[in-house]
């Protein structure tokens, strides 16, 4: 028999039952978008880690307070304070000897205020850092200056503006030599920073830098940091780099067993790994969902099909009658069991390309870099998967037709 | 050497109680160009010799050879490909394929053959006109009349030019005028060489033939030529 044949007659039944055929493909069509929109999904957050990772840059290591389990993020990730990061702390990495291959090494403590020039106000973040911040994040001033080494250690007053506090704050006038207000107290604006966009998970350009110690002391009362940062020469450096720091962190502590580190050494490559055990979680999440659907269509499918076959006990009696061989009879059912497969896989592509489309396009309003990506690979996965389907819960159907025995398949009333 | 050859021809159902025998060892020959009809009240076998002579099925014991070669043992694949190029069926309640062109349907044999879909689709117009249902070719099946699905059915016996063709109560479905006319084509054909079969319980269509084997309760009880033949043209028909 030719196969097309059974092609023209599929689908000359799935157009005369078009009701059927519709509620038939709901699983599938679930089914099959999932896995469109799992692959898409995994493959956007993953275009954004690695942009994320590649603008921070590989060879970063951060140190955060609070200890953390071999795999798992660092509480104060988690929103908890913890207080046993100091500013000290990260001088002593400084010292020569101490961590070899160190670059640049900076601290931070962040909040949010009020900030006001003249009668004008924002709520802008503030971050409490050093002068080598703009070693570490790789980025320098558009205008003016940053904060001077002589500057981080005292209650220097001085400001520097996110590219977007001074537009939003300033307009058209030059800040620098102004004088703006964060919660009563006054500092003096000496620079502005380039644009930089959202990098580590954060908008650069809404930020104010301020000398560390004073962010402590005036605006929030504080002696500890929130974390540090570590630019190290070269990528390959990293891993013995993080020893060094882990090293002179628990000498400065007095810790002598490495279980009571009161503090996580990280590299950005860690860091992508924990996330990337995150993403896979929620992966294995839709893929379940997927397979779920994939299931109950597929019994749909088979169920329908059992139906069709009862139906035409005669058709297939005839058939057999004309001179149609098992194989045959099993072919026919079998390519109209992926038919009506493979249909609901490509309305689930298409609906699953639409959704990711959509997903892709709210994350890049919220200003994020997040590829659309709907690959060949993924559409091959889908039509390969409802083919399979189709296969597996058609043979038991197709199996009971080719089965039929010519003489009573005839007289079947 | 002859088209049809049973010898001691036997039939039963079923391998352990209850098993019913049907056939109880028929013997005959049948000639290529032969218009034969099997008649015999209802129950009395004539289904089940016509589907082992269709190789829809075997015989349990006996032989039967056809075109000279012992066909009673071939396996199912063997058998559907003889049924497919050596006999056409029509049946009493037409089996066509519903929304489904006439010119598919009369097609249908052919989609199990190994030939061009272009000589198929020949093949398949030349047996619709055979019928002269030219004017019809493209509508669906179910619009049709019931002579004229008949006719339809006739078309795709004839389609893989068959040796023999079997006609199970072809008029059985008809009202007596239709069913001289579908009469009429088998008469027709027979007289441009093809040999046919007709299965019936009723004399009158029996008359038909040019031959009677009359069974009852699966044995021969008659064999003979039909002397007062009857002819659709005659419009006697029932
Ligand atoms: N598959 C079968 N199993 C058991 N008995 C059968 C089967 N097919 C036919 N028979 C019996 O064989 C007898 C002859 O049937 P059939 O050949 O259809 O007669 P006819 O066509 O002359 O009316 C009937 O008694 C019928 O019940
Ligand atoms: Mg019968």
């Amino acid at each position: 028999m030719t196969i097309t044949h059974a092609f023209k007659y599929a689908f000359n039944n799935l157009r005369t039952n078009k009701t059927r055929t519709f509620l038939t493909l709901l699983g599938m069509v679930i089914g099959i978008s999932s896995v469109i929109i799992i692959m898409a999904l995994g493959a956007g957050a993953q275009s954004l880690i690695l942009n994320q990772i590649a603008d921070v840059g590989s060879n970063l290591v951060g140190i955060m307070p609070g200890g953390s389990e071999e795999e798992g993020p660092p509480a104060s990730v988690m929103g908890i304070t913890i207080t046993t990061l100091k500013y000290e702390d990260i001088m002593d990495l400084t010292i020569q000897g101490n961590v070899s291959h160190l670059e640049a090494v900076t601290a931070y403590v962040r909040g949010t205020a009020n900030v006001s020039w003249k009668n004008r106000s924002i709520d802008a973040d503030f971050t409490g850092t050093t002068s080598s911040y703009i070693d570490v994040e790789s980025t320098d001033v558009e205008d003016g200056r940053f904060i001077l080494p002589e500057e981080e250690r005292t209650t220097a007053r001085v400001a520097v503006l996110g590219s977007q506090v001074a537009n939003d704050l300033f307009v058209n006038e030059n800040p620098i030599g102004e004088t703006i207000k964060i919660k009563r107290e006054s500092f003096k604006v000496v620079g502005v920073m380039e644009e930089r966009g959202v990098v580590g998970f954060e908008n650069q350009d809404t930020q104010i830098f301020i000398p560390i110690v004073a962010v402590q002391k005036l605006l929030l009362g504080i002696n500890h940091v929130s974390m540090a940062r570590a630019r190290i020469d070269s990528e390959e450096n990293v891993d013995q780099a993080v020893e060094e720091i882990k090293m002179t962190l628990r000498e400065a502590h007095n810790i002598d067993d490495p279980k009571q580190d009161d503090f996580t050494v990280r590299s950005a490559n860690q860091a992508l790994e924990i996330l990337g055990t995150v993403t896979s979680a929620l992966n294995y999440f839709l893929a379940a969902i997927a397979a779920i659907s994939l299931i109950v269509g597929g019994v749909g499918i088979m169920n329908i099909m059992l139906v069709a076959v009862n139906e035409r006990i005669k058709e297939i009696g005839l058939r057999k009658a004309v001179g149609a061989k098992k194989s045959n009879i099993l072919t026919q059912f079998l390519v109209e069991t992926v038919v009506i497969a493979l249909s609901g896989g490509i309305v689930g592509i298409i609906i699953g390309g639409v959704v990711s489309a959509l997903i892709a396009l709210v994350i890049n309003l919220l200003g994020y870099e997040w590829a659309l990506i709907v690959s060949p690979g993924s559409i091959f996965l889908a039509c390969s998967v409802s083919v399979m389907v189709g296969l597996v819960f058609g043979l038991y159907p197709s199996q009971r037709a080719s089965k039929l025995d010519p003489i009573e398949a005839l007289h079947y009333e | 050497m002859s088209l049809i050859e049973v010898l001691d021809l036997k039939k039963q159902f079923g391998v352990e109680e209850p098993i019913t025998k049907v056939l109880h060892g028929l013997s005959f020959k049948i000639e290529k160009g032969e218009l034969v009809a099997i008649m015999g009240p209802s129950g009395s076998g004539k289904s089940t010799l016509m589907h082992i002579l269709g190789f829809l099925d075997r015989p349990t014991t006996g032989q039967f050879k056809f075109n000279g070669e012992d066909v009673s043992k071939y396996d199912d694949n063997k058998l559907a490909r003889y049924r497919n190029e050596k006999v056409g069926f029509v049946f009493q309640a037409f089996h066509l394929l519903p929304k489904t062109s006439v010119l598919e349907n009369v097609k249908l044999p052919l989609v199990y053959s190994n030939i061009p879909e272009k000589e198929k689709i020949k093949k398949a117009e030349k047996a619709v006109k055979a019928v002269h249902l030219e004017h019809r070719m493209h509508y669906l099946s179910n619009k049709l009349s019931g002579g004229e699905k008949q006719r339809v059915a006739i078309a795709r016996a004839l389609v893989n030019n068959p040796d023999i063709i079997f006609a199970d109560e072809p008029t059985g479905n008809l009202d007596s005028k239709t069913g001289a006319q579908i009469m009429g084509i088998i008469e027709a054909l027979n007289n441009e060489g093809k040999t046919i079969i007709i299965v019936t319980h009723e004399e009158d269509t029996a008359k038909h033939a040019k031959r009677i084997i009359n069974l009852k309760d699966g044995l021969i009880i008659s064999d003979d030529v039909v002397k007062d033949r009857r002819y659709a043209k005659d419009g006697l028909y029932k």
